[in-house]
């Protein structure tokens, strides 16, 4: 994913999302602040007093009522975006499974941070993972361009008529969020090419067409209605590939559901999501250098799942060893259980939690197999089988 | 009531569009009473247009134009709220 | 032209509520939302809060509603209104809708989507400035749920779950004054009222809420005779009771003055209409004692406290 350094400004993940969204200029933005999601609302809010943006911003009194507001606005027929973090996340978590079922095409990002408790404003991937079976699409960047790059993408995915869901754009808090790197940006006008005219096929504001929308269900029907949005989710994993290379014709870097580095001749193979991958790439190198043959899938595409892809990628891979940052207490951690089921027999780490940092040290010691389950952590740990 | 639907033939998000949509018929709840109104005694005062909860009393223009017996619930309010007296619970099928 | 031919003729032939509904035989409800939603001109939108209404009128794929209607969950009708109103608004700024025409959004709760599990959401509506109008139809607890207590729900009342036993009797708070609370958000409109017999004092304050410039709060009486005990076809004195007793008073707060709408020419004792309903019998025993007494006396000082703050 190359970005011109020459046409870069050096800008924050969070910044750099600000500068999607005035370019998008969504009807409507309900919002709730929540560390360390602040700076893109406080950024947007700053952009619409300067009348770089001209969207409603809507300062709800909590996370539940802007996914709730946001809903509404989408399916009246606005373009409608909002961002959150962990307990925010974890608070609307009722209405994200609602916005999903509705087919409400919100475009969220999510400021990944700890779930309390304790209470923790750090960057792990448990907010996300509380919403992982929601049916909402979840995209993880690993840069503060692809975060860039991610929320321009995010408003057509989620428009599109196969699609019709909800978009979540999951950056790292603090690491990305927070951290300014070069970021590419493309000229307004191109976004609003790329993006496009709102559309959903049945607006609560038409009002020659009354629909009834939110519904009560039985057994009788909930069954298919569940059925028809797994549908969606799944069909959108291509819809997803062909805007990536349509953008990709933009912006010079193709989005994917998966980003295989160095996996060609690869007898090790990590996989992770977001902003880890910056380090696991450094770290593959450098063991490429000592002449170990190891590589790097990331995983970009978390929700829906491309389990084929994933298959396909580690296929000649002898051993795939999965970095979770995130846990599920009694059972299995969730990227690991998912390539499991995917590609076969894993080594499962959690790393990170709380915003423990992952230094290029942890990495060669899980290279060596020296690492514990739980990484890094204080007090000693088994190393996995 | 047709028959259910197979999941791909449902609107998206379970969207229900109005002039599509299955009407029930709730006539079938009333235990055996009816309204019949006198059309002699009724001065067309649509009292019982309002208080009906299953929007049962039929309209010409503003005059009473009869009940809806597909919708009544003979739950006995349009009878109670009648002015005049026109109206009484008589029994269903008389 | 009277004011009940004007709601029909707002109709135009098609109720914005139709029949082929599960509310209860006799529920009191659906003349609360014909009446307001009647008494407003032009296209109405309707957010509904999980509920009663919204239950028994949209079980899929059966609508009973003829007006656009959203629901999304328990506690977000004013945060689903809010977000309809800001889409509204954009997209009237940009031409971006398809009529041209003044549009109203109504939200409909029940008491315990407003007083309880709602309030946030509303608060929040109120305080933000929202073109809307948002209707509570108190029938005083979470009947759709099989009649549990709500902060609405009267002192000394039995629900589900303050039921009256041998050691307790009823309800032992008294009830959230929310019309109050609503009022103290400096909204331009904010009104108590109630359907039955009262319906024009409902119909000319669904009329003013809609013509408000920002927010605008019904808090409206809606009988229910399976959790209130008492006949269905008795609701209409039934409701009359509670506003001739000064139970449930009828008064309205337009810019901050407030303004009593109907003052009974009698002030009734408040125990003939316990007495009519099955959720206060257990109020009649001697076990109970006192508690008749009280309902009284807060009755009474809650309808001198209103009266002084109406100007007398």
């Amino acid at each position: 994913m190359a970005t011109d350094l020459t046409q870069a400004r050096l800008l924050t993940g969070g910044e750099a999302i600000v500068e999607a969204m005035c370019q998008i200029d969504p009807d409507v933005v309900p919002v709730y602040p929540i560390t360390p999601q602040t700076p893109i609302i406080q950024g947007y809010a700053k952009a619409i007093a300067d009348g770089r943006a001209h969207g409603e911003m809507v300062n709800v009194e909590s996370e539940h009522s802007a996914m709730s507001a946001a809903i509404a606005a989408a399916v009246a027929g606005a373009r409608t975006m909002t961002a959150t973090s962990s307990q925010g996340l974890a608070l609307m978590a009722e209405v994200v499974y609602i916005a999903a079922s509705m087919r409400a095409p919100v475009v969220m990002t999510l400021g990944n941070r700890a779930l309390s408790g304790p209470i923790n404003i750090h960057c792990d991937h448990s907010d996300s993972m509380l919403i992982r079976d929601s049916g909402a699409i979840q995209l993880f960047a690993e840069s503060a361009q692809e975060a860039y790059d991610l929320t321009v993408l995010a408003p057509r995915l989620a428009e599109h008529p196969d699609v019709l869901l909800p978009v979540i754009v999951c950056v790292d808090g603090f690491t990305l969020t927070h951290s300014a790197e070069p970021v590419e940006l493309l000229d307004g006008e191109q976004v609003r090419g790329f993006v496009g005219e709102y559309r959903i096929p049945h607006p609560l504001l038409d009002l020659a067409t009354p629909t009834t929308q939110g519904p009560f269900a039985m057994p009788d029907y909930y069954f298919e209605l569940r059925r028809q949005q797994a549908a969606a989710i799944e069909g959108s994993l291509a819809v997803c590939a062909a805007l990536g290379e349509e953008l990709g014709e933009l912006t010079g870097r193709r989005l994917a559901a998966v980003e295989p580095y160095r996996l060609d001749g690869a007898r090790r193979a990590l996989v992770c999501l977001g902003s880890t991958a910056g380090t696991a790439k450094d770290a593959v190198d450098e063991a490429r250098d000592d002449g170990e043959e190891v590589g790097l899938l990331r995983v970009c595409s978390y929700r829906p799942f491309p389990a084929v892809a994933v298959r396909e990628s580690l296929a000649d891979v002898d051993e795939v060893i999965v970095l979770d940052r995130a846990d599920s207490p009694g059972g299995s951690p969730p990227l690991a259980v998912e390539v499991a089921y995917a590609a076969g027999p894993v080594r499962s780490h959690v790393y990170g939690l709380g915003g423990r940092d992952l230094h290029p040290a942890d990495l060669r010691g899980i290279f060596a197999g020296d690492a514990g389950h739980y990484v890094g952590l204080r007090g000693g740990e088994p190393c996995p089988a | 009531m047709g028959g259910l639907k197979a999941w791909t033939e449902l609107e998206p998000g379970g969207i229900v569009v109005r002039d599509e949509a299955v009407q029930p018929r709730t006539g079938g709840w009333r235990t055996g009473l009816r309204p019949d109104a006198d059309l002699e005694l009724c001065v067309d005062c649509l009292l019982c247009w309002l208080y009906c909860p299953d929007s049962a009393v039929r309209l010409d223009g503003s005059a009473f134009a009869g009940f809806d017996l597909d919708q009544c619930k003979g739950c006995e309010l349009c009878a109670a709220v009648c002015p005049t007296g026109a109206i009484e619970m008589v029994r269903d099928g008389d | 032209m009277s004011r009940l031919k004007a709601l029909v003729r707002e109709e135009h032939g098609t109720p914005p509520l139709r029949g082929g509904h599960s509310l209860c035989q006799g529920c009191g409800i659906p003349m609360v939302v014909r009446t307001v939603l009647d008494s407003i001109e032009g296209p109405k939108v309707v957010v509904s809060a999980t509920g009663c209404l919204e239950v028994a009128t949209t079980r899929f794929p059966t609508t009973a509603w003829n007006v656009p209607w959203l629901h999304l969950a328990f506690e977000n009708a004013a945060a689903g209104a809010s977000g309809v109103e800001a889409a509204y608004r954009a997209l009237r700024r940009r031409g971006g809708l398809p009529q041209d025409d003044e549009l109203t959004i109504v939200a409909f709760a029940g008491d315990g989507g407003t007083y309880d599990i709602g309030l946030q959401a509303l608060s929040g509506a109120l305080e933000r400035g929202h073109r809307f109008v948002f209707v509570c139809y108190d029938n005083e607890a979470y009947m759709n749920t099989g009649i549990q207590r709500s902060s609405a729900t009267p002192f000394g009342a039995a629900t589900t779950t303050s039921p009256a036993g041998s050691v307790s009797f009823g309800k032992l708070q008294q009830r959230k004054d929310l019309t109050a609370i609503a009022a103290a958000h400096a909204i331009p409109y904010a009104a108590q009222s109630a359907a039955g017999p009262h319906w024009q004092d409902l119909s000319v304050k669904a009329e003013r809420a809609a013509k408000a410039d920002g927010p605008a709060f019904l808090n409206v009486l809606a009988d229910c005779p399976l959790g209130w005990g008492h006949e269905a076809h008795v609701s209409p004195s039934i409701v009359d009771g509670a506003v001739e007793s000064c139970f449930w008073p009828l008064y309205e707060i337009d810019h901050g003055e407030w303004r009593l709408t109907y003052r009974p020419p009698e002030k009734r004792p408040v125990e003939p209409w316990l007495r009519s309903q099955k959720r206060f019998a257990h109020l009649f025993a001697p076990e109970a004692e006192g508690m008749l007494d009280e309902i009284q006396q807060r009755v009474d000082a809650d309808w001198a406290r209103l009266v002084e703050r109406c100007g007398g």
